[in-house]
């Protein structure tokens, strides 16, 4: 079957959780770990004749984020009401926004580029209360009742929908991870919370249906959900039967989508302005004071180390969209490492030893002075880059430094010509048919080189022994008579 | 005892009398003649006694005396009260206490006032008779027979009664003025933004406002000016500005829009009579406000549509009536919401809910609020060349409890007092003459924040009535 294009549109909802409050009362904003119904009030339990009143910070980190999106923002915004019974509203309607019927949102328009430079546009940007959490006692299915836990309720959630840019499930990915790099940079949400970044997505196939999948719990199960999506509609469609307009759920479980409700059974949510608040109005002056105090976002990061440092883009790219990596490589350059040695390490190894180790970036025994040290002894010749490697490993679980590994282990490189002489003299003596075919074979000088370092256990200068082995084969082909 | 007035009460207080005894006496003759009216429904014996004896000793130790010192307030029982059961007039709220006190209240108390207990209403004040309550209606002071107006029938009739001298009631779409009018009070819907809504349990948030209800002029501007003010839990709350007053004499403009359709030969008579009398001390004219003739379908409109968004809360799960669970959540809240509600409420939130369906909303609540801006404009190109616009507060004189039975009917007696909720202007409602022995009241209205227009041109009609 021919290759069908496929549209990709995702719907994030970042909570504001560098917020103190919520959205429109004084209650903590941080829920977690806090027991169930303590963090409320009359206006987040929507307790009769109480009103909301909108936390102006909250529209600052929405103008922030709006800024770092390029988007749009609008000169005067407005609540809206959507109306819906459900448990985890405490007054059936989510105070939210809306773009249209007379509604403004905070922002609309916008881009994003992911890595390899692809521009994925914003299509709108907007303001919303985040509704409670339900909970169950054992399972869903046999939990005789449904908890709720209303700390949650009201909590100032940014809802982000684009546009269906996105071509396949990993460029999906690779948005999320951007935008939580920019969120986070910019100190208003932190997507390693659980719940704090969550995602809906739609999908067609061929410019055919869109089908839209809900309950994504993290950026893995997006690309999941996705590619098992894309399989199912390419089955449905191969046996020409229509894809339905439907919304999905996904089951992080089985790792299957399953029918939700048809569009026909869509709610209608009767969206009206929210009579108890005012339109905001947003002057240039209060956004031009929020783009003065930005910080320098993932983007222009990257160019930076570009510049500055000459870095590879792939480099320059993974390190910039990562807030924890970007300050570890500016803490390792600030020490007096090399800044492209640094990134290779950081690109390379240090990121799938880390992941290897279940540690986060921001662990402490994952400091500055080690990478910087490794790097030096590399270019000291001190080590090699293979011992490097499993100095590198061992610091980061034991916390000893590398210099100290080095030492303790003895593994500082043999640059003893005199020494080495030796064991390439031994190693030919083992292989003497290896050493007939070196003569006319590059894989075999390597062959031997691998020998010696063996015999050595990794120490051995890579580029002396080269030097050596090459000398003495020259030697044998020049009929030098064996001394 | 003939009831004096809040102001000459306050300095017999301030200057002496003991608090407790004047509301003991307050307690004793709502306990004898209240049975009759229905105007309370929870009278708050307890803490309006123990607020007495701690003002008593405030004066004695020579603390400052607020501006409402000693005086009791009936306060509509949609306003919330902290510690005392706020009702709505719902049996979905029969049980509700709420934790808190609405700033009115706050505001009340720090000016040394007493709730002395919570007034009858239609419930959730959709209604103009008071007939709609859970617990009952309440009667006309002036008459037992007829109805006291609504949907603050309760405040009107306490006031009528001399239970309380001032009270508190709300306006959506004339629940001040029509109980005003039909008990011979005064009441203020004020200029939308003047008076914090935090505490109102809301019927339709972008038309109402809390307004002072008084025997006179005088003891309303008192209550008005406790409880007026910018208030930060208040969103559409505004920062308070005061129209200057000319010097030169008022002129009134009357729209001939006021006296269609509906309004009662009678209450036309009585009207155009005192305005005719009025017209020696001020410049009286006919004018037109075309808009006018749409206002009333524009009200139900945009009132009922918020209303139905309003009440969605009502579920029964965190607070109010719990009836039987059902198989599923749905089921339950369907149970508590059929069980906790009226007829009228039910038959608004069905309406507000339709005028807001896709495929209705242009046709309806967008058309609404287009209709809407045609009056405000209407209005604010009629205060160019007039200082106050005037008119009947009600189309009809008070009918009796029962009488009037199809709800169309009803909404038809909110036709003069709409306009000034959708225009966000304020509005008073003044006692002008009696007509076949039952009490008509004159409404005037005034630009945005021209409340102390309305109580200057408010004592005219004292003088003249």
């Amino acid at each position: 079957m021919a290759e069908v294009p496929i549209r990709i549109g995702l719907e994030i909802h970042c909570q504001l959780t560098n917020l103190r409050t919520k959205l429109f009362c004084g209650c903590p904003a941080d829920y977690r770990g806090s027991p169930p119904n303590t963090h409320i009030c009359p206006i987040c339990m929507g307790l009769p004749g109480s009103l909301p009143s909108p936390n102006k910070k909250a529209i600052e980190d929405g103008v922030a984020v709006a800024i770092a999106l390029n988007s749009e923002i609008s000169k005067r915004m407005t609540f809206f009401r959507k109306n819906y019974f459900y448990p985890d509203l405490p007054k059936n309607f989510q105070i939210s926004q809306y773009d249209g019927g007379g509604g403004v949102p905070l922002a609309r328009g916008g881009y994003l580029h992911i890595e390899g430079g692809k521009r994925i546009r914003i299509r709108r940007i907007q303001i919303e209360e985040d509704p409670a959490k339900l909970a169950y006692e054992g399972t869903i299915d046999d939990s005789t009742a449904t908890l709720v836990d209303n700390n949650r309720a009201g909590v100032a959630l940014l809802e982000i929908v684009t546009e269906p840019d996105m071509e396949d499930p990993k460029e999906a990915r690779a948005f999320l991870e951007k935008l939580r790099g920019i969120l986070e940079c910019l100190g208003v949400s932190n997507g390693e919370l659980e719940g704090a970044m969550r995602c809906d997505a739609n999908i067609s196939l061929g410019g055919g249906t869109r089908v839209e999948i809900k309950n994504i719990s993290s950026f893995k199960e997006v690309e999941r959900a996705l590619t098992f999506e894309i399989t199912r509609q390419r089955q449905l469609l191969a046996r020409d039967i229509e894809v339905r307009r439907e919304t999905r759920h996904w089951d992080d479980v089985r790792r299957i989508t399953v029918s939700l409700r048809a569009k026909e059974e869509e709610e209608d949510y009767r969206y009206f302005p929210e009579p108890d608040i005012v339109p905001i109005e947003i002057s240039e002056d209060f956004i031009e004071g929020i783009r003065k105090r930005l910080p320098e976002l993932p983007d222009q990061r990257r160019e930076r180390y570009i510049r500055q440092f000459g870095l590879q883009e792939h480099n320059a790219e993974l390190i910039s969209s990562d807030n924890a990596l970007s300050k570890l490589f500016e803490e390792c350059v600030r020490m007096g490492g090399d800044p492209i040695e640094v990134s290779n390490w950081l690109v390379g190894d240090l990121i799938s030893f880390t992941r290897e180790l279940g540690m986060e970036l921001t662990d402490p025994r994952v400091s500055p002075s080690k990478i910087v040290e490794l790097v030096k002894l590399i270019r000291s010749g001190s080590i090699s880059t293979k011992i490097a490697k499993e100095v590198l490993m061992e610091s980061l679980r034991s916390d000893e430094s590398p210099e100290d590994i080095v030492k303790r282990r003895g593994l500082l490189k043999i640059s003893d010509e005199a020494l080495l002489r030796d064991v390439v003299e031994e190693v030919f003596t083992e292989n003497e048919k290896a050493v007939r075919e070196a003569l006319h074979d590059e894989d075999v000088v390597n062959f031997l080189i691998g020998q010696v370092m063996r015999k050595t256990k990794g120490k051995a200068d890579p580029n002396l022994t080269y030097e050596i082995v090459k000398g003495s084969l020259e030697r044998i082909k020049g009929g030098a008579p064996d001394s | 005892m003939l009831p004096r007035s809040a102001i000459e009460t306050r300095e017999e207080l301030a200057g002496g009398a003991s608090v407790e005894e004047y509301v003991l006496s307050l307690l004793e003759r709502i306990r004898r003649e209240d049975p009759k009216i229905n105007s309370f429904i929870t009278i708050c014996d307890g803490p309006a006694i123990e607020a007495a004896k701690a003002l008593d000793r405030k004066r004695r130790e020579g603390g400052k005396l607020g501006p409402l010192f000693g005086l009791a307030v009936a306060v509509k029982d949609n306003i919330c009260t902290k510690g005392v059961r706020t009702t709505c007039g719902s049996r979905m709220l029969e049980g509700f206490v709420p934790p808190y006190d609405a700033t009115v209240i706050r505001r009340l108390k720090g000016a040394d006032a007493i709730v002395i207990g919570k007034t009858n209403m239609d419930e959730f004040a959709m209604g103009s008779s008071t007939e709609n309550s859970y617990f009952g209606p309440t009667r006309n002071p002036l008459d037992p027979e007829r109805v006291a107006g609504g949907s603050s029938g309760g405040s009107a009739a306490a006031v009528a009664s001399a239970f309380a001298p001032l009270a508190l009631g709300s306006d959506t779409g004339g629940s001040v003025r029509c109980p005003a009018s039909f008990c011979s009070i005064v009441g203020l819907k004020p200029t939308y933004g003047t008076v914090s809504r935090y505490g109102l349990i809301s019927y339709a948030n972008s038309l109402e406002q809390i307004g002072p209800m008084a025997s006179n002029i005088g003891d309303c501007e008192l209550l008005f000016d406790v409880i007026r003010g910018y208030d930060p839990r208040d969103n559409t709350s505004l920062p308070q500005k005061r129209v200057e007053i000319g010097e030169g004499g008022l002129r009134i403009g009357v729209p001939k829009e006021f006296f269609m359709e509906g309004v009662q030969e009678a209450v036309e008579k009585c009207v155009r009579d005192f305005l005719d009398k009025m017209g020696s001390l001020v410049e009286v004219e006919e004018i037109s406000l075309p808009s006018l003739a749409y206002a009333l379908p524009t009200y139900y409109i945009i009132a009922m549509s918020e209303a139905s968004s309003n009440l969605a809360r009502y579920d029964g799960i965190r607070y109010g009536l719990r009836g039987e669970d059902g198989s599923d959540w749905n089921e339950t809240y369907c149970n508590n919401r059929g069980m906790g509600f009226g007829q009228e409420v039910k038959r608004r939130i069905i309406l507000g809910t339709y005028a807001l369906s896709a495929g209705y909303r242009n046709r309806y609540y967008i058309r609404a609020q287009k209709i809407r801006t045609l009056i405000r404009e209407d209005f604010e190109r009629a205060f160019k060349e007039f200082d106050l616009i005037a008119g009947p507060t009600m189309p009809v004189l008070p009918f009796r409890i029962g009488e009037k039975l199809d709800p169309v009917e009803v909404y038809m007696c909110d036709i003069e007092t709409v306009p000034a909720n959708l225009a966000g202007i304020p509005a008073i409602s003044v006692p002008c003459g009696m007509s076949q022995g039952l009490p008509v009241g004159l409404q005037l209205m005034a630009p945005p924040f021209g409340e102390e227009l309305l109580f200057r041109a408010g004592r005219i009609v004292e003088e003249l009535a």
